[in-house]
């Protein structure tokens, strides 16, 4: 039973429980690839908004990093106008429906909810995800205005979550904005990295679809600094600014022995043939992938791109599926809604173990992993107990594939062509955290490519502060 | 799975296609069985290419992107020109395409440049279809000043490819074939061999095709301490770096042909490393090829 927006006393809002997000039967999702989570029902969505007791001071807002009016969203579902919340949420966030998703809310919006303290937080990303969703599925998606043009023109190099909402921004401004991408599709990450079971691509491609509607123009397989480079984006094609948020896409290695065996992947391998290339379709899509079927796998690492790995490991058919991580399960950084439906979905967590060497048979396919146990020891820089190895605890850990999740560095490709951008020394673009500008003039970047692997939310508000410093640049401080 | 089910589960799954641009071939030309030279149109390629590069391409959109060397190109036509071997299923498709036909995708120029010096005197191999990998660096040596050899490798007389453009670029241009049918009779590596016997002063050797082949050049300059140099082929995915599916051990240390290479120098590779990685997917390559035979045929059979 719904209760009335405009009636409901605080005492019945918190009387409210969060309603649960329904899901897939675990049984039945690991054999598919479709979205777990099915999304709110117009019903639950409104109850869950009612729980929202509409703060004075709605410090949710502040704990967004693209400043979503999250109480006035809320409000308007709670009354029953889905589509009035979903365009107040486009007011500051162009991809409403993915980070509805895929943001780590119990460490942004959801952690500083007031009601966090004696009850549990607004479950403020599931409406999100029902606001957009619900925008989508009724085709009644509204464009914003746009300004007249200004007659500057801005490139923004790669077409991940930084690149969208920094030319979703400059766009509105009236800024002519064209966005290269090195891949055949548009997405970044969203595309290659995490999985359709958690993000559907068709969400994806409907959402990047509104900003080619806007006017933004995309131009896909050409990779800055090999087709084109920075400096001649200027000079010959005459950009007046250009942002770079080419991600974090290097994959790191372990550098122990036998890395080279078959069947050893990186996360970022593994993923794009299943995501961006469909493997999980061979034959009807022609790229193949380690046949799973009935055998072990093991991905190593903790975050969120190894639970992606494993989960569509189990997926495609995998035995067992495990998780082998140096540290504790406390200390794993992966999202605890992921870790879940992970453990639901019979992925096994070998924790606090750390891989020595690959071992392989005679045609060089990996039959094991040479592993060692750890136990926590005394705190690190990090703040996390150190994992201190067991003396001679090495046993060999039988699996068919191995997956690398331990992160990833920066390409050098722009660094290498464009030698007057400042680099740190993880290769990381340095920028005035408050403009993205980098040491280049009329040169801003934003995302992974300076932070290093981070979230999607952070990305968009890199983007959204470099298109306002880029606007103000460009219209010489007359920008309003 | 079934489309009822995608349907029953995800009430907002919208399926819309997003057009994909399509690139134009324009000019398809078989120069030996099975190994064709198509023209495409590319122009930001054409216009950035080097010696020594290579593209990534996707057929159709349900394609696997897979690299091929870029042979030349035209930067005034704005093409890129690649000699396509039909090998397994995307090659076999790419080459059934003609004049007209479109790829859905080609993103270049992919990999580090060829380093071109004046070395002296350069000998420039190619074994198979890698002669037209070899082709681009032949130019670039002996406009770099080179005196160029250029050793040519075919199984057999049919499948001799660019002899006239090979001598264009050549002072001494041998052709030798493993049967005997045609030039020099036996492998690269004896030609290169017989060369390096009579005194001749090699200073440089670029050797490019089949990984045994470019194994045995390195084994053949090694003693002599010849700076040597191959064209790595292992499988790709991205071609820019950002998955390692390329990585190959060199000197010990890995690297990444799409990024790194694909130019290594010969005496430092793990060829057998090479080797054992390109054949991961051979049964799935295998399966590929005949479900697409197989399509073909019944496509034949109804025209």
């Amino acid at each position: 039973m719904t209760m009335d927006a405009k009636t409901i006393t605080t005492k019945q809002r918190l009387a409210i429980p969060r309603q649960a997000m329904p899901a897939q039967d675990p049984a039945v999702r690991t054999h598919n690839f479709l979205e777990v989570n099915l999304g709110y029902t117009p019903e639950l969505a409104q109850q869950e908004a009612l729980r929202c007791i509409q703060c004075k001071d709605p410090v949710c807002i502040k704990g967004c990093p693209v400043n979503i009016k999250i109480d006035q969203f809320i409000k308007l579902i709670a009354e029953g106008d889905f589509l009035g919340a979903a365009r107040k949420i486009k007011e500051d966030n162009v991809l409403p429906a993915i980070c509805g998703r895929v943001c780590p809310q119990e460490d942004q919006c959801e952690k500083v909810c007031v009601l966090t303290k004696k009850y549990t937080p607004i479950a403020i990303g599931n409406l999100e995800r029902f606001a957009a969703d619900y925008e989508r599925e009724h085709g009644d998606i509204e464009l914003p205005s746009v300004k007249a043009p200004t007659g500057k023109r801005v490139a923004v190099i790669g077409s991940g979550p930084a690149g969208l909402s920094c030319a979703n921004d400059l766009i509105q401004l009236g800024h002519d904005v064209t966005v290269f991408e090195a891949l055949h599709e548009l997405g970044g990450v969203l595309m290659y990295g995490i999985p359709e079971f958690r993000l559907p691509k068709e969400i994806v491609r409907t959402e990047i679809d509104g900003l080619k509607k806007l006017g933004v123009k995309f131009v896909t397989n050409t990779v800055v600094g090999r087709s084109v480079t920075v400096d001649e984006l200027m000079e010959e094609e005459n950009f007046d600014a250009i942002f770079i948020g080419v991600g974090a896409g290097l994959p790191w290695f372990m550098g122990i022995p036998g890395e080279n065996l078959l069947g050893v992947y990186s996360a970022n391998e593994f993923l794009t043939r299943v995501n961006l290339m469909k493997s999980y379709n061979f034959p009807d899509n022609d790229t193949p992938v380690f046949n799973c079927e009935g055998k072990n796998v093991a991905v190593f690492g903790g975050g969120n791109t190894a639970m992606d790995a494993v989960r569509t490991a189990k997926r495609l058919g995998a035995k067992n599926a495990y998780i082998v991580y140096r540290r504790s399960e406390a200390e794993m950084p992966a999202r605890i809604e992921e870790v879940h439906h992970a453990r639901s979905e019979g992925i096994e967590f070998l924790m606090l173990m750390n891989p020595l060497e690959f071992i392989g048979n005679d045609e060089q396919w990996l039959t094991g992993a040479k592993c060692l146990r750890m136990e926590l020891g005394e705190p690190d820089d990090s703040g996390r107990r150190r994992p201190v190895p067991i003396k001679d605890s090495e046993f060999i850990l039988p699996i068919d594939m191995a997956v690398i999740s331990i992160g990833n560095g920066s390409n050098p490709l722009i660094k290498q062509t464009t030698p007057d951008i400042s680099v740190s020394k993880r290769d990381t673009i340095v920028v005035d955290l408050n403009t993205m500008a980098t040491s280049k003039e009329n040169v801003y970047a934003g995302g992974d490519i300076v932070t290093g692997g981070a979230t999607v939310i952070l990305a968009m508000g890199a983007g959204r502060t470099a298109a306002a410093a880029i606007h103000e640049k460009l219209m010489g401080g007359s920008a309003s | 799975m079934s489309k009822h089910l995608r349907k029953q589960l995800c009430p907002f799954h919208i399926r819309k296609k997003t057009t994909t641009p399509m690139y134009k071939i324009v000019s398809a030309q078989l120069l030996a069985e099975n190994i064709k030279k198509i023209e495409i149109e590319a122009p930001r390629i054409a216009k950035k290419r080097k010696a020594g590069q290579f593209v990534m391409l996707r057929v159709e959109p349900n394609g696997e992107r897979i690299p091929l060397t870029i042979a030349g190109s035209d930067p005034e036509k704005g093409t890129v020109m690649l000699i396509v071997q039909g090998m397994g299923k995307s090659t076999r498709a790419l080459n059934l395409k003609e004049v007209g036909d479109t790829i859905a995708d080609i993103v270049g120029p992919l990999g580090t440049p060829s380093h071109i010096e004046n070395f002296g005197t350069a000998v420039s191999i190619g074994g198979g279809v890698g002669t037209a990998i070899a082709y681009p660096t032949a130019v670039a040596l002996k406009d770099a000043g080179n005196y160029v050899i250029t050793i040519n490798g075919a199984r057999s007389k049919e499948l001799v490819i660019l002899e006239n453009e090979m001598k264009a670029v050549s002072d001494e241009a041998y052709i030798t074939t493993d049967d005997g049918s045609y030039g020099f009779h036996g492998f690269v590596t004896q030609k290169l061999q017989e060369l390096i016997d009579s005194d001749k002063k090699i200073d440089f050797v670029l050797a490019i095709g089949p990984i045994p082949m470019m194994k045995a050049v390195a084994d053949v300059t090694r003693p002599y301490n010849i700076k040597t140099v191959v064209s790595l082929n292992p499988i790709m995915v991205d071609g820019t770096g950002m998955c390692g599916g390329c990585r190959v051990t060199v000197n010990n240390e890995v690297k990444f042909a799409c990024v790194d290479g694909p130019e290594f120098d010969a005496h430092l590779v793990d060829f057998k490393n090479l080797s054992d990685r390109n054949k991961h997917y051979l049964p799935q390559e295998k399966s590929s090829l005949e479900a697409f035979a197989e399509h073909k045929c019944h496509l034949q059979q109804s025209l």
